[in-house]
């Protein structure tokens, strides 16, 4: 009876193995996810075989020396036995040993970092993430993009006015914490092209929770293109009625439109838009960019993602008539 | 709490030391027992706010987008669930058991320090109910349990002001009670009581009092910094200027881990009197489970950064932690591995207690072992910050502290009470409880590991997280029911349960040789111990095969005695230091509205403290017999004098006239072990 539940959930396990699992820690794709998932996996083994010795002499003591019915008979009363004390200190000390062995030499490897990577600055807002490849000069926010050939090397941190966030992809390494006032590093490879879920690790206020982030590795080719892609200057019609409102409602002094009069040099607080159509969410990687939503979160922002505009977190209700607010989702959806 | 209270209390008995039942003798008393009591009743309240806390968590997470809180609200209530749990259930529940059995368990007559032992509970509850009230107050702070900066220090309403003072106050009233039990364990044990012939739940006590004496003072450092940064600009957190983050997180967790310790040794040390009791047989290996527990504290404050295994702390610092991590899997595994020793062989009696201890080794192992598996760092940097850690954790302090816990209420309440607890409520109670834990908890190890963060409001659907997560709420439902037998036992069954004699179940320790309920003043005389399990020995002799066989069966013991016994008197100022403490907290975060009220709250605190130290501890009773008397509500006059000297705690019998205690004649001798007082 005891069982039956953990019964019960092995067998949801199973099935649920089948199912894709883009955002799940058994299932790696990158190597250091690979390296991790295979330690833990040792691990696991080795506690099971305890799990099972353990709680089996649980239930077994109790069934086998329950008290008989109108037995009044003390049992031997026994106050220990030094062998069995040493033997239960030591071995389970030996069987550590032999897990802290591969432990402390998968952390030494997990922290170098790969020759010839490609260099990913990675800066966390609250509530989403910002990606800046200097060799590159690409500048995009939320969905990062990996080639399949080269491991990546994630050089992390936040504003100083900003708070804690974690860098986390599970299916291509485990997570790295970002701080204000500090620059974690992370090596992310993913060898198989796909797109990989993230999510935001350390609680960091209001929408942590919709602060996410995807990473789509590409083949080299198909990498190569989206950075050029990347590079191109936004495509805005400057006697269009969308870029008129777009300075007109204030939105480029927070977001960057390249190649445009909204450059703005890389100090803006919001994500930079000059390619926003192109990539397939937005809002910390939590909604789908589709007409729909870009609707909603333009009629105010903080109804589709709860957030703290008057205390310069996130996005402010800018007030949009309906005509406004299709003139500007369709000019945003151009800027491919 | 009143209703928590055993009927027998509630009548007014012959020669009972204090007015029973009434309000004002329950804000005055010094009575360890009492104080136990309102300490164990406080904490069951804020078990059901946790628990309640909990359910709305749950139902937000049964379906993925879930719309029943906002991110706001989510944001709070995990934050309260875990400050209540952790410091507003778990600890004051050790608190309680503490305080109740410490001095039967040692042979003593009272702690140490009664009075202070009175103001660490005022202390408490004002503190509890100060953070509660935040809900009131513009919300629940929601910057997590840790409350790590700088996000905790950046939130501009005042719900972080209310974490920060709320814990500072309450680590006030574990101060002061780590120092009374520490000293009354030292000082006031029965003659002959070595420390290698206490019973295990003294040790853990102990072991947990240091834990705090040592632990506390770097989480106040953490909570002041904060409360600076937030108010008085200090910059300890803000890397603009110079401060660091990550000192708050060492700050934290250099408290927070032993605190881990602070919260599962207690239930530890309650599982190991139950085991034996049921097992009849002593417990196996007493010195290697109190060197083990020894260990575990001290080993306790080398780990701490293993919760900081993603903050990049570098691969030396990982490494160093990795190993003690993994290091104090060892003296766990005695523990447990001892129990299971003490059942092996025994004539084991499945009675509730022993369900809940026998439980308690069975999920602890579980914690325990996926425990190892966070101090495996790489492992931990795909674990930590997900469910796979709540999961964790909830197997460690709820299958592990809460069910010694309930095991200790199911054992102990023949002894408060003088009743036994239902045992079909019991059984039923265990194995819902076991049930719901399990589909509660156990699918969370599969959340985390297919990816699902903590402290998340929201997470998307098809990513293989919506069944488990409906199978874990449907857990925490079945939890919830479960806790219906409980209360059902407690407060409507327990008034007819089967009467318990003062042995209620063969006991082995000191605290089952005096009546059910015990007396005011514990023991009619101070025992002399000679053996580990003195009591079972007194019982229990050797017949010629060397088996142990039934020598002795005592008479049962009366509550009463003719003899004068001193006690220590009853005070108001500890209710007042407290309140005052109190008040402050709350004018200081309305500040500068609320300076006024801060004022006010230091004159009560400062007249609490000035009062306190003029009394007299051994006052002369009669003096405080009419002083009490008149402050005492309906009281009747034809027994002024005597439910006077009752309220005044001095008296041992009605024989005692009132003249008597008008004359003060009846100051005998004070007793040894009685009469210290702060």
């Amino acid at each position: 009876m005891r069982l039956a539940p953990l019964g019960l959930l092995v067998v949801l396990l199973l099935s649920s193995c089948s199912d894709n699992l883009p955002r799940s820690t058994l299932n790696p794709v990158g190597e250091n996810a690979q390296t991790i998932d295979d330690l833990f996996r040792l691990t696991l083994a080795i506690a099971a075989v305890f799990f099972v010795g353990v709680n089996g002499a649980v239930v077994y003591a109790a069934i086998r020396y329950r008290a008989r019915k109108n037995d009044d008979t003390e049992p031997k009363q026994i106050h220990g036995n030094d062998t069995l004390e040493i033997t239960w200190t030591v071995i389970p000390a030996l069987i550590l040993a032999t897990i802290a062995v591969p432990t402390v030499r998968t952390i030494f490897e997990l922290a170098e970092e790969p020759p010839n990577a490609l260099q990913v600055e990675v800066i966390g807002h609250q509530w989403w993430w910002e990606y800046r490849y200097p060799e590159l000069g690409v500048v995009t926010a939320n969905e990062l993009w990996i080639p399949t050939d080269q491991p990546v090397f994630l050089s992390m941190t936040t504003d100083d006015e900003d708070v804690i966030h974690s860098f986390w992809i599970p299916n291509l390494n485990g997570k790295r914490d970002v701080v204000p006032g500090r620059v974690n590093t992370l090596t992310v490879s993913a060898p198989e092209p796909g797109v990989y879920l993230g999510q935001c690790a350390e609680f960091c206020g209001l929408s942590h929770s919709q602060m996410r982030m995807t990473v789509h590795a590409a083949e080299p080719a198909d990498f190569d293109a989206w950075v050029d892609q990347q590079l191109a200057p936004g495509d805005v019609d400057e006697n269009s009625a969308g870029w008129g409102l777009f300075l007109d409602k204030g939105c480029s002094a927070c977001h960057a439109i390249g190649g445009t009069t909204a450059e703005g040099g890389g100090l803006n607080p919001g994500p930079d838009l000059t390619h926003i159509g192109s990539r397939s969410t937005f809002a910390g990687a939590s909604f789908e960019l589709t007409t729909e939503n870009l609707k909603a979160w333009l009629r105010n922002p903080s109804d589709l993602k709860p957030m703290r505009p008057d205390s310069n977190r996130g996005m402010p209700n800018l007030g949009l008539n309906e005509d406004e607010i299709d003139t500007l989702v369709a000019f945003l959806q151009d800027l491919k | 709490m009143a209703t928590l209270t055993p009927e027998v209390l509630d009548t007014e008995e012959p020669g009972s030391h204090e007015a029973t039942g009434g309000l004002w003798s329950w804000i005055t008393t010094v009575d360890h027992k009492r104080i136990g009591l309102m300490y164990g009743g406080t904490a069951m309240f804020f078990f059901l706010l946790g628990g309640i806390e909990a359910l709305f968590i749950r139902l937000q997470l049964a379906v993925p987008d879930g719309t029943v809180l906002t991110s706001d609200q989510y944001n709070q209530l995990f934050t309260m669930h875990g400050t209540t749990m952790v410091f507003l259930v778990i600890m004051p529940l050790a608190a309680a058991f503490g305080n109740y059995l410490l001095p039967l368990m040692i042979g003593a007559r009272d702690v140490a320090f009664p009075r202070m032992n009175a103001m660490s509970y005022w202390v408490f509850l004002f503190g509890g109910i100060f953070l509660s009230s935040s809900f009131f107050l513009g919300g629940f702070p929601d910057g997590g349990w840790f409350g790590y900066a700088p996000l905790s220090t950046q939130s501009e309403v005042i719900r972080m002001d209310f974490w920060a003072i709320g814990l500072l106050i309450l680590g006030i009233a574990s101060l002061a009670g780590a120092v009374n039990f520490t000293t009354t364990i030292f000082t006031m044990r029965a003659p002959g009581m070595s420390m290698f012939k206490m019973p295990v739940f003294v040790w853990m006590q102990l072991v947990v009092a240091f834990l705090l004496l040592f632990s506390l003072p770097v989480i106040t450092v953490a909570l002041f910094e904060v409360l600076f940064d937030r108010n008085f600009g200090t910059l300890f957190f803000d890397p603009a200027a110079g401060g660091d983050p990550i000192l708050y997180q060492h700050l934290f967790w250099l408290f927070g881990h032993p605190e881990v310790y602070i919260l599962i040794l207690p239930s530890m040390g309650i599982i190991s009197e139950v085991l034996p009791v049921f097992s009849r047989k002593p417990l196996f290996g007493y010195q290697f489970v109190v060197f083990a527990g020894a260990a575990i504290a001290l080993l306790g404050f080398g780990v701490w950064s293993h919760h900081m295994f993603t903050s990049g702390l570098g691969p030396v610092a990982e490494s160093a932690f990795s190993l003690t991590t993994m290091f104090i899997a060892v003296p766990t595994g005695i523990k447990i591995f001892n129990w299971i020793g003490t059942t092996w062989g025994g004539k084991i009696s499945l009675k509730t207690p022993m369900l809940f201890s026998l439980g308690f080794i069975a999920m602890f192992t579980i914690g325990g072992l996926s425990g190892v598996t966070h101090a495996v760092v790489p492992a931990d940097t795909q674990q930590t910050d997900t469910y796979y850690v709540v999961a964790h954790f909830h197997y460690v302090l709820f299958g592990g502290a809460m069910f010694g816990i309930f095991a200790g209420i199911y054992y102990w309440w023949p002894k408060i009470s003088g009743r036994y607890l239902s045992e079909t409520l019991g059984k039923w109670h265990f194995w819902l409880m076991l049930l719901g834990f399990n589909l509660t908890f156990a699918p969370q190890h599969w959340l985390g590991l297919q990816g699902m963060a903590r402290r998340t409001a929201v997470y998307p659907p098809d990513i293989g997280l919506d069944t488990l997560n409906m199978v874990s709420t449907i857990g925490a439902f079945t939890i919830a029911v479960s806790m219906l037998p409980f209360l059902y036992a407690m407060f409507v069954n327990s008034r007819k349960g089967l009467a318990a004699p003062a042995d209620a179940w063969d006991g082995r320790t000191l605290e089952w040789s005096i009546s059910s309920p015990p007396p005011h003043h514990n023991f009619h005389e101070v025992p002399h111990v000679e053996a580990i399990d003195d009591f079972w020995h007194q019982k229990y002799g050797e017949d010629e095969e060397g088996r142990a066989v039934r020598i002795k069966t005592f008479p049962e013991p009366s509550r009463y005695t003719d003899e004068y016994i001193h006690l220590p008197s009853p005070s108001y100022y500890p209710i007042m230091l407290a309140a005052g403490l109190v008040l402050m907290a709350y004018g200081f975060v309305f500040a500068p509205l609320g300076i006024p009220l801060f004022v006010i709250g230091a004159l009560v605190l400062f007249g609490g403290a000035f009062g306190w130290a003029q009394e007299d501890p051994d006052h002369p009773m009669g003096d405080h017999a009419d002083h009490h008397a008149d402050a005492h509500e309906g009281t009747e006059t034809g027994d002024e004098a005597q439910a006077g000297a009752d309220a005044s705690g001095d008296v041992s019998s009605d024989d005692v006239s009132s003249e008597d205690v008008k004359t003060g004649e009846v100051e005998v001798a004070a007793d040894e072990s009685g009469g210290d007082d702060v």
